[in-house]
C-alpha cells in the first residue's frame, strides 16, 4: 500500500519557493485557505516510489517569528501539523541570510530538506557549495537545485522519501551563551512540569521563543496550568535585551558553519544595474509603469478578441438551438433568455480575464513589481501609506479577495487597515466585463483609452481616500519601508501559465455557482407574475427596480440599472449578466444593440455607470473579506458606505460633465 | 574621527557599512533576520525622490525615506566620505 507523506514547502520570500513547488506537484494543485486567516494555501500531491507525497506551500517568510500573519501561519503548520519533512528551499548566492530560517527551522525539531536552489547562477558565479559537509554539520538532507531549468528535482524527490526512513532527527541546539541559556533551563524546567505542553511543543523551541517576548507563543500556554508561572519568570525580564542578543547567536553560529561549507563562496556580487537604473529612474520610473499598465490592458484587448468572437457565436448558436427546440414555453425562456444569456455574458469575458492575470503573473514573476512598489514609494507616503502598500493594490486589479488577503504582509496595523480599505477601489478583473460591454458599445474608437482612464480613476480614488483615512482615521505615520527586491529573472512561462489557470479557475467556478444562481434569480423575478411581460416594469423585478429607482434617478439611472446594480452586489460581472437578461437580448452584438437602441441609455449615461460600477460598495465576496480581515463589522460598514458614497458623487459629476461633452 | 549618521544624510552613490539601527528592538531584529546585520557593507544603487536602493550581502533592497534615517552608518575604513 501507498505510504503517505506530509511535506511542507517553506523558504524566504524570492528564492524559487513557488517554482519548486510547481516542479515538485506538477499541475494537480488546489488553492484553498488556511484555516482561520484568510491566507492562500496551496496544496498539491505528488507519486514518487510508492509513496503519496501530500505537499503544502508554506508562505515566505525571512523567519519564524510571529512578527507578521504570514510567519503565524507557517509556524503553526509546522507546530500543529507536524509535517513529516519540511523542505526548506534555499537562495543558493545568499546563504548566509537563507540558513538564518534553516536554524529557526531546525530548533523547532524538524526533519529537514534542504533544496539548494539557484545553484546555477551560484556556480556560474564560481561558488563551491559542499553539501555533503553541510549535511553532517547540520544533520540534514542537502539537495542542489535549479528549478527553472528543473534540475534537481527528482533527487529532491528521492531525498524526501529517503528522509522519512531514516532515523528521527536530533533537535538541533544553538548555544546562545551565558544568562541566555539558563534562562532558556528554568524556562524549560517549568514547561517540562505540564506533560500535555511539552508533547505539544518543543520545550526548548517554547523557552526559547519565550524569552524572545513572543505574544504568539506565550497565547499558546494560555489553557495550561503554568501559564501563571511562566509569566511569573518573564516578568522580570527585558525581552528586548534578549530578541536582538539571540538573532546575533543565530547570525554567529551561521558565520562559524558558511566558511567549512562553502570555501570560494563569493562575498559580494556586482549584478549590472543598468536596467534598474532605467526602470527606476526619477522621472523615467513613473511613466514606464503607466506605459506597462497601458500596454497590458491593450494586449489584454488585442489578444482576447478571437477568443471573444467565438464564444459570442457558440452562445449565440446555443440560444438559438434552445428556443427553438424546447417547445415548453417557460423552460425554453428560463435556459434561453436566462441562464443562456446571463452566463454567456460573464462567460463571454473569460479570455480577458486569463490574459490579465497571465500578464500580471508575469509582472510579478520577472521581479518587477517590487520595483512598481519602490517607484509609488514617494507617492505612497505623501498620500500617507507606504511602497509596500502598493503590491496589494496591484493584486486588486485581478480580484480584490486575494490583494486583500495580500495585505497581510504589512506589519504595521494602521497601514493594513488603510490598505485594505482602499484596495476595493483597484479596478478588479469582474468589473472588466462591464467597461468592455459599456464602453465597447458606446465609446467603440476609443474604448481602450476609456478603460485605461477608468483605471487611472480607481488608483486616483485609492490614494486620495488613503490620505483623507490617514487623516481623519488611522492617524500617524506610515511605518518605515524596506522590501527585498528579487533579481529580474526570466519569467517562466509554466509558472505563469499555472497561476493564470489557478486564478482563472477560480474564477469559473465562480461562473458556475454564483452567477449561475444569480441570473437564475434574476430571471425569475423577471418571468413573475404570470402575465406580466417578460423583464418589464410590471414584472417582480420591475416592481423592485422601481422600489430602488429614486436612489439612483439622480444619476439619470433608470430601473433596469437600479437592478443590475443590486444584484451586481453578488458580483460585478451580474450587472452585465443582469442587462443581458433584462434586455431578454443574451450577450454581445444583441446586447450592445438593444443599449444603443434605448433612449434613455446614452452614452454619459454609460460612462457614469461604468464610474458607478467600479466604485461602489465592493462585491460580497471582497466585503467578507475586509470583514474577516479587519476582524470588525464596523470597518467593513464603513468601507461598503464610504465607497457607495463617492461613487454616487463621481458618478454625479461625470454624467453631467459628459452631457455637456458629449 | 568617525562620522556617524543615518543613510539618509550619507553622501549618494558612497560605500558605508551599518554600524547601528536607531529603532525599537522588533525592527532592528526584522532588518537582521532580513539580511541586514550591523557591519554589513552599504554599496547604494540609486535614489528616487527619498527612497533608496542598496545592495547589502548580494541582495538588493528598497527602503524608504523613514528608514533610511534610522539606518546609521559609517565610512568604510580608509574610506572618507566626500560632501557635496
Amino acid at each position: 500500500m501507498a505510504e503517505k507523506i506530509k511535506v511542507a514547502v517553506a523558504g524566504n520570500p524570492n528564492v524559487g519557493k513557488t517554482t519548486i513547488f510547481n516542479a515538485l506537484t506538477g499541475a494537480r494543485q488546489k488553492v484553498g485557505n488556511w484555516p482561520g486567516v484568510t491566507v492562500e494555501k496551496k496544496e498539491g500531491t505528488k507519486k514518487h516510489k510508492d509513496h503519496i507525497l501530500e505537499i503544502v506551500d508554506l508562505p515566505g517568510t525571512y523567519s519564524l517569528t510571529a512578527y507578521s500573519a504570514d510567519e503565524v501561519v507557517a509556524r503553526d503548520y509546522i507546530l500543529e501539523e507536524k509535517p513529516d519533512v519540511v523542505v526548506q528551499v534555499l537562495d543558493s548566492t545568499n546563504l548566509e541570510r537563507n540558513l538564518y530560517l534553516t536554524s529557526q527551522l531546525l530548533e523547532m525539531g524538524t526533519n529537514l530538506v534542504l533544496a539548494l536552489n539557484m545553484s546555477d547562477r551560484a556556480e556560474t558565479r564560481g561558488d563551491d557549495i559542499d553539501i555533503r559537509r553541510l549535511e553532517s554539520l547540520l544533520g540534514v538532507s542537502a539537495i542542489k537545485t535549479a528549478a527553472n531549468e528543473g534540475r534537481g528535482i527528482n533527487a529532491l524527490l528521492d531525498s524526501i522519501v529517503n528522509k522519512t526512513e531514516s532515523n528521527p532527527p536530533l533537535p538541533h541546539e544553538i548555544g546562545y551563551g551565558g544568562r541566555v541559556e539558563e534562562n532558556i533551563c528554568a524556562l524549560e524546567e517549568i514547561l517540562g512540569s505540564d506533560r500535555e505542553l511539552s508533547k505539544n511543543y518543543p520545550s526548548r523551541w517554547m523557552a526559547v521563543k519565550l524569552l524572545e517576548g513572543d505574544e504568539n507563543a506565550l497565547s499558546k500556554l494560555s489553557s495550561s496550568s503554568i501559564e501563571g508561572k511562566v509569566q511569573n519568570f518573564l516578568s522580570d525580564l527585558d525581552h528586548e535585551e534578549y530578541e536582538v542578543e539571540m538573532a546575533d547567536k543565530r547570525y554567529e553560529f551561521i558565520g562559524t558553519l558558511l566558511p567549512q561549507v562553502c570555501t570560494t563562496c563569493a562575498e559580494d556580487v556586482s549584478p549590472s544595474d543598468m536596467v534598474d537604473k532605467v526602470i527606476t529612474n526619477k522621472y523615467l520610473g513613473i511613466p514606464i509603469f503607466l506605459t506597462l499598465m497601458w500596454g497590458m490592458f491593450e494586449l489584454t484587448f488585442a489578444f482576447a478578441t478571437p477568443f471573444m468572437e467565438l464564444i459570442d457565436m457558440f452562445f449565440g448558436w446555443l440560444a438559438a438551438a434552445v428556443t427553438s427546440n424546447i417547445e415548453t414555453v417557460w423552460l425554453a425562456s428560463l435556459l434561453g433568455d436566462g441562464i443562456v444569456a446571463g452566463v454567456g455574458s460573464v462567460l463571454l469575458f473569460v479570455p480577458n480575464i486569463f490574459i490579465l492575470f497571465f500578464v500580471i503573473a508575469l509582472l510579478e514573476s520577472s521581479g518587477y513589481m517590487a520595483r512598481a512598489a519602490f517607484i509609488m514609494d514617494r507617492l505612497m507616503y505623501t498620500m500617507g501609506l507606504q511602497g509596500k502598500s502598493f503590491i496589494p493594490m496591484l493584486t486588486g486589479f485581478g480580484c480584490s479577495v486575494p490583494a486583500i488577503m495580500a495585505t497581510r504582509t504589512l506589519e504595521d496595523e494602521k497601514d493594513r487597515l488603510i490598505t485594505m480599505l482602499v484596495t476595493p477601489f483597484m479596478s478588479c478583473g469582474a468589473r472588466l466585463p462591464v467597461y468592455i460591454l459599456l464602453a465597447g458599445t458606446f465609446f467603440s474608437r476609443q474604448a481602450g483609452s476609456v478603460i485605461f482612464g477608468l483605471y487611472v480613476l480607481g488608483i486616483l480614488v485609492a490614494i486620495v481616500s488613503a490620505k483623507l483615512f490617514r487623516t481623519f482615521i488611522a492617524k500617524g505615520q506610515p511605518s518605515p519601508f524596506i522590501m527585498e527586491l528579487p533579481p529580474y529573472t526570466r519569467p517562466s512561462l509554466k509558472d505563469s501559465l499555472q497561476h493564470m489557470w489557478n486564478q482563472g479557475y477560480l474564477y469559473l467556478r465562480k461562473v458556475g455557482t454564483i452567477i449561475v444562481g444569480g441570473v437564475v434569480l434574476i430571471w425569475l423575478l423577471a418571468y413573475f407574475p404570470q402575465g406580466a411581460d417578460y423583464g418589464s416594469a410590471d414584472s417582480l423585478i420591475g416592481s423592485l427596480g422601481k422600489l430602488i429607482e429614486p436612489l439612483v434617478a439622480p444619476l439619470g439611472f433608470d430601473w433596469k440599472i437600479a437592478v443590475a446594480l443590486v444584484f451586481g452586489f453578488v458580483a460585478k460581472e451580474i450587472v452585465v449578466g443582469s442587462l443581458g437578461t433584462l434586455y431578454g437580448t443574451g450577450e454581445g452584438e444583441a446586447l450592445s444593440s438593444a443599449l444603443v437602441a434605448d433612449p434613455g441609455f446614452t452614452p454619459a449615461i454609460a460612462l457614469g455607470l461604468m464610474v458607478f460600477t467600479l466604485l461602489y460598495v465592493p462585491c460580497i465576496g471582497a466585503v467578507a473579506v475586509i470583514k474577516k480581515e479587519t476582524g470588525s463589522w464596523k470597518w467593513m460598514f464603513f468601507q461598503a458606505a464610504y465607497s457607495t458614497a463617492v461613487a454616487w458623487i463621481l458618478a454625479l459629476v461625470t454624467i453631467g460633465v459628459g452631457n455637456i461633452v458629449l | 574621527m568617525t562620522s556617524r549618521i543615518p543613510l539618509a544624510m550619507y553622501p549618494t552613490g558612497q560605500t558605508c557599512r551599518i554600524c547601528d539601527v536607531c529603532a525599537g528592538k522588533g525592527l532592528k531584529r526584522r532588518l537582521m533576520e532580513m539580511g541586514l546585520t550591523p557591519e554589513s557593507i552599504i554599496q547604494p544603487l540609486g535614489c528616487n525622490r527619498g527612497s533608496f536602493l542598496v545592495l547589502v550581502n548580494g541582495t538588493r533592497y528598497a527602503l524608504g525615506r523613514g528608514m533610511a534615517n534610522k539606518i546609521i552608518v559609517e565610512p568604510v575604513y580608509g574610506e572618507v566620505p566626500q560632501f557635496g
